[in-house]
């Protein structure tokens, strides 16, 4: 009993172990590919989908180079993985800070800022919204801001329904918020708190489509890829109303554009295959591989800029 | 995670009740509904990822990496990822959770500092994910300076997360070995350990084993303690050694529910969740055979 | 009747037998005791340093009993009760629909089901549980609500119901398992007794079986409820990120609405934007210790249930 017992737990031990070794094992033919190492990216979750993207592309070309995305939020990417010189690349969806920049030369890492794309944050509402088309900075203030925030629609603006507003955003810890409040209302954190929060933009895009006066914002990327179900409004930041498109975005017109970035370690840029994967990263940023993610890529100037800042003609 | 052992059926033959009162038939009828309540719900949810899994779910699929096209994603090195994490997780939590259910069933004194330990164990077995996560980050990763996000720093978070209800099934299985079976061996003047090695164990392993593959089964379903660690969510080859990293299914499943494109969210998600699924119904269904296979034998 | 002859032909004395290794095998057990004392004392280090530096910029006083969680909003505040206030709700909410369900779900178990049918329903409840909370959640968002929707027209696409329900399908199980042990243990006579003086099946379920196995079925509560306050990616994913508290008699806006639990709120920070060195950050710590004494009580308060109210059968 206890040997039939003991047989079928090693076999099963031993089935895994087997499997465990096979699948290490297929490691395959590099075509005598001479660039091999790691690559840890970690931050943002906003320049997730850049990193991830330009991974997957670098993967294919150079397989023996292992490039790990990790999803951990602009600060604890900085704090817990880039300053203690664990991750080789922080994504981040704003500039990095002061303090941040002072606590990375005190290890002896120079943050290396490269933009690698821009999000045109699309403010969006129900299909049936029919009472307007485009907002104004004002009227966006006056919606999302902290003073005596409006419960109905036209409470901003008298032409509007006499509707309950129905209010989606993104939860306060998050970049686009920080973007958000700074760029818009004009004060980091001045927001009103009585609206749907979330993370999660595709919930947004549920709740828009189920209300036809609700109004929300997130990246353009979760636009762009409902743009069936949902509308963006235009807008007017002084210039006339523009509305959220790749080309607005990249001309500087569409008022509500931020850039993405990623900050390399200087450290990290002395390894050859950190360098490579960046200066790939640097060029597919001037390309489609950024819109196919929802964003808009770079300039060409921005490109060449960027690698010089690397050290690449 | 409850894991008890079968007893054998008290007064089998009082199943037959006296159904003449309308009471009793409300009764049977009631519990009879209750038990069936949560499994046709959970069966309703399985069925409608099934459907939506139809399309996404195959070959190509099972042996992709991710990608930012909904059609090209699959979920390979997530897999692999899991399935290494588990295979890791074996020796140690086996060796430790064994020794400390020895320890606590078969040396120990009944006194106070026993109790404290048991009282920890039923503690620790109820900490939240999360916070086994803080620990991972806090312990391995910042004081002992390793690696985040790698196969190691995974799977000793997770040994000590999976380790109290181990601990504690084991504890149970060790239990319900009959003392005569002890007595027996002492009375031959077979010592402690021998006794335990050779008479105790071998009879507990069944429940043991079961409280195993359950533990892991949890260990793979869990998520928030790897974000913490930082494990990533997009890798592009599988783990070579122990300090490469990794990801796992559910980190990955997390990490598709936020993309924008409609296709992931009902449809490489629902194929993510369905491979998951199937892995899992393959641990339990390990457990219950082994529970059948060998409980059996000892009457 | 176990074999004893089976423990015979396996035990071979004549190998020597050393005395050490009698005593290294009880220190090794031991140190395998040890860890777990270890991990909570790791547990309880790691939260209380960065707890700690979250305290000495705002008072705990104010952290317990503070009624606005806003970590990034203007004005910024840290009162946990709003979590402490949306845990309590799914926790409520998921009881109300595992702990009936699950006692029932254990009387069939033991009181009913021929031992055929036991085999193939145990495991299946375990598989309730066996199912990864992620997946849950999943449900939750983009099955359950939808359906509540049609019940519920203004339920919000964030709703505690839904957590509620999916969490309190996968504790099922823990109540269901213990509860039925609890059940089995009490003994055939007691029930005899009953049937002896002419009770039908109904009262020596209700009247006898049941209250004797009290302190077994309110520990299966407590060990449920414990794993429902701890529960974490199936209400990070579910019930939403808006922190609230609310009169809990207003059944809407208690269960209609979005509500943020501690687990949520600190998986949110975890992986947030948020600066790494700021007190947002630290804040999750704050709350993880909070959450850690909650479950810590709970267990204690299991204990000592049991050890009260456990019924000595001679």
């Amino acid at each position: 009993m206890t040997q039939r017992l003991q047989a079928t737990t090693l076999a099963v031990l031993g089935t895994l172990l087997a499997a465990m070794v096979l699948t290490g094992c297929g490691g395959g033919d590099d075509g005598g590919d001479k660039l091999s190492g790691e690559i840890q990216i970690a931050g943002s979750s906003t320049v997730y989908p850049i990193s991830m993207a330009m991974a997957e592309e670098f993967s294919k070309l150079h397989p023996n180079v292992k490039v790990s995305v990790s999803s951990t939020g602009t600060g604890g990417g900085f704090k817990n993985f880039f300053i203690p010189g664990k991750t080789d690349i922080n994504d981040a969806s704003r500039p990095i800070k002061s303090s941040e920049v002072d606590k990375c030369r005190e290890k002896g890492i120079e943050p290396i800022e490269l933009t690698v794309g821009i999000d045109a944050l699309s403010m969006v509402a129900n299909k049936e919204s029919n009472w307007t088309d485009s907002m104004t900075f004002a009227q966006l203030k006056r919606i999302w801001g902290p003073d005596n925030p409006p419960a109905k629609w036209n409470e901003v603006d008298a032409s509007w329904p006499d509707a309950k507003l129905e209010l989606y955003g993104p939860a306060s810890t998050s970049g686009t918020f920080d973007y958000f409040t700074e760029t818009v209302i004009g004060k980091g954190g001045a927001h009103r708190s009585d609206y749907h929060k979330t993370e999660h933009d595709n919930v947004i895009v549920q709740g828009i489509q189920g209300n036809k006066y609700a109004l929300g914002y997130f990246g353009f990327a979760y636009y762009v890829s409902n743009k069936d179900k949902i509308k963006a409004m235009a807008i007017d930041g002084g210039k006339g109303p523009v509305k959220p498109s790749l080309a607005n975005a990249q001309s500087g017109a569409y008022p509500l554009s931020r850039p993405l970035f990623i900050y390399v370690s200087s450290k990290a840029l002395d390894k050859p295959h950190v360098k490579a994967f960046v200066e790939f990263y640097i060029r597919k940023s001037a390309t489609e591989l950024v819109s196919q993610v929802g964003y808009v890529p770079i300039t060409d100037a921005q490109m060449t800029g960027n690698l010089a800042k690397i050290g690449v003609k | 995670m409850a894991v008890s052992q079968d007893t054998p059926a008290p007064a089998a033959g009082f199943t037959q009740s006296r159904v003449g009162h309308g009471k009793d038939w409300l009764l049977l009828v009631v519990c009879l509904l209750s038990t069936c309540i949560g499994g046709v719900a959970l069966f309703t949810l399985l069925a409608y990822v099934l459907v939506d899994a139809a399309g996404w779910l195959d070959w190509q699929f099972l042996t992709s990496t991710t990608s930012r096209f909904p059609e090209k994603a699959g979920i390979f090195p997530a897999l692999v990822g899991s399935i290494y994490m588990a295979a890791l997780l074996i020796p140690p939590a086996m060796v430790l959770g064994i020794g400390a259910a020895v320890y606590l069933t078969e040396y120990a004194r009944a006194n106070k500092l026993t109790k404290f330990i048991n009282i920890n164990i039923a503690n620790l077995a109820g900490v939240p994910s999360v916070v086994w996560g803080l620990l991972g980050l806090g312990l391995f990763i910042q004081l002992f300076g390793m690696r985040y996000g790698t196969l190691l720093v995974g799977s000793l978070t997770m040994t000590l997360l999976i380790l109290p209800v181990i601990i504690i099934a084991s504890q149970e299985a060790i239990k319900a070995v009959p003392d005569s079976l002890r007595q027996a061996a002492f009375g031959m003047g077979a010592t402690r350990w021998q006794t335990i090695s050779r008479v105790v164990l071998p009879r507990a392993l069944p429940g043991i084993l079961t409280g195993t593959v359950l533990s892991l089964a949890r260990a793979l379903g869990e998520t928030a303690p790897l974000i913490m660690i930082g494990v990533p969510t997009a890798v592009f080859a599988t783990p070579g050694g122990v300090r490469d990293k990794f990801t796992s299914m559910t980190m990955q499943l997390f990490s598709w529910s936020d993309y924008p494109q409609p296709e992931f969210q009902y449809g490489v998600l629902a194929a993510g969740v369905v491979t998951l699924l199937v892995v899992l119904l393959s641990l339990n269904a390990l457990a219950i055979y082994l529970r059948h296979r060998f409980q059996n034998r000892h009457g | 009747m176990e074999s004893i002859e089976t423990a015979e032909a396996s035990l071979d004395l004549t190998q020597g037998v050393h005395p050490w290794r009698e005593r290294l095998v009880r220190s090794a057990a031991f140190l395998c005791a040890a860890i777990t004392v270890l991990t909570t004392g790791g547990i309880i280090a790691v939260l209380l340093v960065n707890a700690a530096e979250f305290f000495a910029e705002w008072s705990v006083w104010d952290f317990l009993t503070g009624t606005k969680w806003s970590p990034a909003i203007q004005p910024v505040e840290y009162g946990v009760l709003p979590l402490v206030w949306g845990t309590m709700v799914i926790t409520l909410g998921s009881a109300l629909i595992a702990l009936p369900l699950g006692v029932a779900a254990a009387v069939y178990l033991s009181e009913y089901a021929r031992p055929k049918v036991r085999a193939v329903v145990k495991p299946y409840l375990e598989i309730l549980a066996g199912v990864p909370t992620v997946v849950y959640g999943y449900f939750a968002l983009v099955y359950v609500t939808p359906a509540l929707k049609t019940v519920f027209p203004t339920i919000s696409t964030f709703n505690t119901l839904s957590a509620s329900i999916v969490v309190g399908i996968m504790i099922i199980p823990f109540v269901a398992s213990i509860s039925e042990d609890a059940i089995r243990a009490v003994p055939k006579s007691l029930r005899m007794a009953g049937y002896g003086l002419g009770a039908s099946k109904f009262s020596v379920v209700i009247r006898v079986v049941i209250p004797a196995a009290f302190s077994g079925i309110i520990a299966s509560f407590i060990l449920a409820l414990s794993r429902a306050i701890g529960e974490t990616m199936a209400v990070t994913i579910a019930a939403g990120q808006t922190p609230r508290l609310a009169s809990i008699f207003n059944l809407e806006e208690t269960f209609l609405r979005p509500a943020e639990t501690m687990t949520a709120a600190m998986v949110n920070i975890g992986m947030s934007d948020v600066t790494g060195d700021s007190l947002a950050y630290r804040s999750l710590f704050a709350i993880g210790l909070v959450l850690f004494f909650m479950t810590f009580a709970m267990n204690i308060l299991g204990s000592w249930v049991t050890s009260r109210f456990r019924e000595k059968y001679e």
